[in-house]
């Protein structure tokens, strides 16, 4: 939704200088597995603040529910039970959803004009009115986060509560988290918050515990402090070094430059054929490019 | 709770056993995660299931299910074998020195004066000495062999480390790391705290198992002590408001207690619950009881409780027995009751073996349900398919359904876990014809007593004489009830030591239960809540968080009871001479030049009495100590011995392998055919254990879309070795039966639950969390409670919901 109190600091397919009067401060979610008793509460929240309700599902073997994300779940809970011959058995615990990163393989990706917008405080959003469902963002995600409504063809994922915090409001999940395992905050608080709590796990014995802020993807506004930093993937795959499809960023840090300048007009008059016709109708060459790029990848 | 909530983040060890409170009580679990970043403070978990608390444990021990008084017997044998208790504290605030009668002993599982046929004790050799003076004989030196201690360490020698392991399942090594941990807080300067919730109440020995635990805190020095405690993590809202109130069959309002059918004389009714002190000094605080229960019938009869009557003594019930649930449904299962009030109640889901309390409930004449929700209980009587499998044809039962509000739709006080009266205020209005449970039961007293006047009956006046002086006399308010619980001056009131000051006016509310009077001239509701509403206004509504001693007592915020104190036994928290155990952690001390106990929390003692006086901190104690020895109080035995579950996985006590009948609690209650109903490990080889899951909140919110979507489904968890040998994989459906019945579910195969050597056997645990039913938008499933057993606890007749066996089989 826009938000007319958040600076826009990104349009995903937009060529126009994004708004940049306001100084808004960087934010960032901290989810401190090392306290976090899977309760859900923050499904809960998340689906109360939103209006989003999942189907009443099945139960296929865990205590994963709803099973993944989906256009109604924006989080779940993912546990993973693993045993080390270090510390014997332990359950993992990790609240998955979108990592808001500073330099969202999402946007990058999208083709719709002002479908994804990143804002000056680092929230990455979908504006769903302007989402053509192509599932680009899907696919340029490295977390595996944006998720397709069946119903309406548009993509969904967590907002970052954007609307709470344009007015000074925490995420819903935060506010509910009863023992304090999701803070929120400037994001160098948050910093020194983990930094913090980094400090007391290795004082507990976890040597490798530490910040999951992944630079591959410039840094994340939401960060994990993980009691195995050196194992992100123990927990339910949270990838060690997640990084935008080379495709996605060829797409747009070179080939988008190079059109912008004119000099390869003919390989890219999809392109100018795109920005020409508006939204709705994605260029056939650049969707075959992507998709065909993406299957090498497979 | 010993202590309360927010103490927790005080401590510097927290056990969680017979318990999971991340799962069951993740608010107040945030206080374990603030001790252990704030606190350094060490978490361990003993739990037959790597559990969700676990998850986040410096330390986890798996536990067979219903073996935690030996676990916790093993670790007083620790303590006392390897020096690590705190000597000043047991010495000077325990029964330690107390020497017991000769004829008290502990012989092939039995205590002196077993009556096998009866199932009970005689207890009366279950005592101390007394000298001629009348007091308790002691032996401060703690020579003497028959004083407590001699007794105790001779007792638990027997829990050994090895015999830990063999009946528990514990590996030695993990034993002893907990074993260790918990006594690096002997010293004064560490404090641990134990949660416990209904794993350790809902058991055959759940009493025991707390009392075993409350030894362990005592030997540690960690009563009293802001950090300590030994704390009960309540279930549902209020219930400890339940319990307060008086509301359990055999209980009046502050925890005094209902006169037995031979108590026909009111003078030793009193005389019997006022006991003067055992030893010189001692303040034996329930000598008061008279005061506490002259109020109490002035607030039920006002002008109808006179001297000459004796305060309405007459108009109480006198029990032949407990009337607890497994006993009541009993009577119904014989055909003995017509009627049945289910108030905010389920039984057919939340009571054991399902058959029977449904053939019960199908031999009443007619059954009223009050309940914000449809209940399974108020359909029991219609065919669900397998998950309720009976023919309407055949019970005749007439059901009345009777709306009410939930707890959000009204205001009031709800007392928590740690003894706060928090009121709260209606957030939305009932829907459709719901009426609050007062309006409810105020409509039926009403037509009740109409109906008494005008045909009599056989005692018409403990009907009749009730005082009912509410405004609205079909609905008693919230304050008005407040108000009638704190208590009031009938007369004018004057200091004790000045008699021309007048304290209070007639009509005016008490300050606190010190101002309660035998003479009929002060009434009462619960001598515990006084002072909660008071001329100052209502004190359960107070919202100030100031806590300026940095340790979480806020006395500001709400009302905790007694005398708004935040911490039992507080006086414990300082040395024999006054001076705080721990000048880190100072609570309550004795202020020389004041003359007078101050300190961050309300001292729990007699204000004046200073150190040298010698009065002992455990005041409600007619010893003043607290009791390593229960003398009588305990129907099993002063000291807690290890029995099994009534179903049990190994058939045998490895603690009395010859005797056969003392493999179970010798002195619980089985009603006739409920032992048959027990299974053996032959047909049912698996120990199994019900509980919650944090998803979900009893069979309330399986009606609620929220909670139904996070976990829709009924499963059990089955360890991944049990499932290997099984053929079982994740999302199989099982069935799972007991000698009472099946229920079927989908399986959880995983690594949280691992088979346990137990006495030369393995033993598998089947985990079956207890949410569905039959009713509500989750997927309907099975009563869990199909499958467990109808024994209780010796004492308390808790059900053993949480040890019994049964088998597995893929569906």
């Amino acid at each position: 939704m826009a938000l007319q109190s958040l600076d826009i600091a990104k349009r995903s397919a937009t060529t126009t200088e994004s708004p940049q009067a306001r100084k808004t401060l960087e934010v960032a979610k901290l989810i401190d597995v090392s306290k976090c008793i899977g309760c859900k509460a923050c499904q809960v929240a998340c689906m109360q603040w939103n209006d989003l309700r999942d189907e009443v599902g099945t139960c296929a073997g865990t205590y994963d529910n709803p099973r993944d994300m989906t256009d109604q779940s924006w989080t779940v809970m993912r546990y993973a039970e693993v045993e080390t011959e270090e510390r014997g058995l332990e359950w993992l615990i990790r609240k998955d959803g979108c990592m808001h990163c500073e330099d969202p393989g999402c946007l990058k990706a999208c083709p719709a004009p002002g479908a994804i917008i990143k804002y000056a405080n680092g929230i990455v959003d979908f504006h769903q009115e302007n989402c053509i469902g192509c599932g680009y963002c899907v696919s340029g995600c490295p977390f595996n986060v944006p998720r397709i409504s069946q119903k309406d063809s548009k993509a969904y994922k967590c907002t970052l509560c954007s609307d709470r915090v344009a007015v000074g409001l925490e995420p819903a999940c935060v506010k509910v988290c009863p023992t304090g395992s999701i803070s929120f905050g400037s994001k160098v608080d948050m910093q020194e918050l983990a930094a913090e709590r980094v400090t007391e796990l290795k004082e507990r014995g976890f040597k490798n515990a530490g910040l999951y802020d992944p630079a591959g993807v410039g840094g994340t506004h939401v960060m994990y402090v993980l009691n195995h930093a050196d194992k992100p993937a123990l927990y339910s795959g949270l990838p060690a070094d997640p990084t935008i499809a080379p495709t996605v960023t060829l797409w747009k840090s070179v080939a988008k430059p190079l059109a912008m300048a004119g000099m390869a007009a003919a390989a890219l008059g999809g392109l100018f054929h795109y920005v020409m016709k508006g939204p709705n109708e994605v260029s056939k060459e650049i969707e075959a490019e992507v998709e065909r790029e993406l299957e090498g990848e497979k | 709770m010993t202590n309360h909530w927010s103490d927790i983040k005080n401590a510097d060890v927290v056990l969680i056993m017979g318990g999971n409170a991340a799962e069951a009580h993740p608010c107040g679990f945030k206080w374990v995660t603030e001790a252990k970043a704030k606190n350094k403070a060490r978490l361990i978990v003993v739990d037959p299931r790597f559990t969700r608390s676990a998850a986040l444990a410096d330390l986890y021990a798996p536990i067979r299910t219903g073996t935690d008084i030996a676990f916790l017997g093993g670790v007083i044998n620790y303590l006392i074998a390897g020096n690590k208790v705190h000597m000043d504290y047991i010495k000077s605030y325990t029964d330690m020195s107390y020497l017991v009668k000769d004829e008290f002993a502990f012989a092939d599982g039995f205590f002196s004066g077993y009556d096998a046929e009866k199932r009970k004790y005689d207890k009366a050799g279950w005592e101390y000495q007394t000298g001629e003076d009348g007091y308790v004989k002691t032996d401060p030196t703690l020579e003497n062999p028959r004083c407590v201690w001699n007794l105790l360490k001779a007792h638990f020698a027997r829990y050994t480390p090895e015999m830990v392991e063999k009946i528990c399942g514990t590996p030695r090594d993990k034993f002893l790391q907990v074993a260790e941990m918990l006594a690096s807080t002997h010293t004064p300067d560490r404090v641990m705290t134990i949660l416990y919730a209904l794993g350790w109440t809902q058991h055959s020995t759940g009493s025991q198992i707390i009392r075993t635990a409350a030894m362990v805190q005592l030997l540690l020095g960690n009563i009293g002590r802001a950090g300590g405690g030994v704390n009960a993590l309540r279930g549902h809202s209020n219930i400890q408001g339940l319990t307060d109130l008086g509301l359990l069959s055999n209980l009046l309002p502050g925890y005094m207690t209902l006169p037995g059918e031979k108590e026909t004389d009111y003078d030793a009714y009193i005389a019997k619950r006022a006991p003067k002190p055992m030893r010189p000094g001692q303040l034996s605080y329930w000598q008061n009881y008279g005061k506490f229960h002259v109020s109490l019938m002035k607030a039920w009869y006002g002008a109808a409780a006179t001297k000459d009557n004796n305060w309405a003594f007459d108009y109480l019930p006198k029990l032949d027995k407990t009337y607890d649930v497994l006993q009541v449904f009993e009577l119904m299962h014989q055909g003995k009751m017509t009627g049945y009030f289910a108030q905010g109640f389920n039984p057919l889901n939340s009571f054991p073996n399902k058959a029977k309390v449904s053939a019960a409930l199908s031999k009443l004449k007619f059954l009223v349900i009050m309940d914000p929700l449809a209940t399974e209980t108020s359909e029991f009587w219609q065919n669900h398919g397998e998950f309720n499998d009976v023919d309407p044809a055949k019970i005749q039962t007439t059901v009345f359904r009777l709306p009410t509000t939930c707890f959000a739709e009204e205001d009031g006080a709800i007392v928590n876990s740690g003894r706060w009266l928090q009121w709260h205020w209606k957030g939305a209005d009932a829907p459709g014809e719901a009426k609050t449970d007062p309006e409810i039961m105020a409509g039926l007293f009403l037509r009740l007593r109409e109906m008494y006047k005008k045909d009599g009956g056989a005692f018409p006046d403990p009907i009749l004489n009730l005082a009912w002086a509410y405004k609205l006399p079909h609905e008693p308010s919230p304050e008005e009830l407040a108000k009638e619980y704190n208590g009031k001056a009938l007369a004018d009131q004057f200091d004790a030591k000045d008699p021309t000051k007048l304290v209070k006016k007639a009509g005016e509310l008490l300050d606190g239960f010190a101002q309660l009077k035998d003479d009929g001239s002060t009434a009462c509701g619960c001598w515990i809540f006084s002072g909660a509403w008071t001329e100052k206004g209502n004190m359960m509504a107070r919202r100030d968080t100031a806590d300026p001693w940095h340790n979480g007592q806020t006395l500001g915020w709400a009302f905790a009871w007694p005398a708004n104190r935040r911490i039992l036994y507080n006086r414990a928290a300082a040395d024999p001479s006054g001076k705080p155990w721990d000048a880190k952690r100072k609570q309550v001390w004795w202020d020389a030049a004041q003359s007078k106990w101050v300190g961050s929390d309300v001292p729990d003692f007699k204000a004046d009495s200073a150190p040298e006086d010698g009065m002992g901190p455990f005041i409600m104690n007619p010893e003043g100590v607290a009791r390593f020895f229960a003398r009588g109080m305990m129907n099993e035995g002063p000291f807690p011995e290890h029995y099994e579950p009534f179903e049990t996985p190994i058939g045998t006590n490895p603690m009395h392998p010859n005797n056969p009948k003392a493999i179970s609690n010798p002195a619980a209650r089985v009603f006739k055919g409920d032992m048959e109903a027990f299974g053996t490990a032959k047909d049912f080889p698996y120990a199994a254990t019900t509980y919650r899951l944090t998803e979900h909140f009893h069979y309330w919110t399986k009606h609620v879309e929220s909670n139904a979507i996070t976990q829709p489904e009924q499963f059990v968890e089955i360890g991944e070795a049990l499932a290997a040998e099984k053929g079982i994989k994740a999302g199989d459906k099982v069935k799972v039966s007991s000698n009472r019945g099946y229920i079927k579910a989908v399986a959880v195969v995983t690594k949280r639950i691992k088979p346990l050597q137990v006495d030369g056997k393995t033993v598998h645990h089947v985990g079956i969390p207890l949410h569905w039913g039959f009713k509500g938008v989750a997927k309907n499933g099975f009563i869990t409670n199909t499958l467990t057993p109808f024994v209780g606890d010796a004492n308390t007749q808790t059900p053993e919901f949480k040890s019994f066996l049964v088998n597995v089989e893929k569906a």
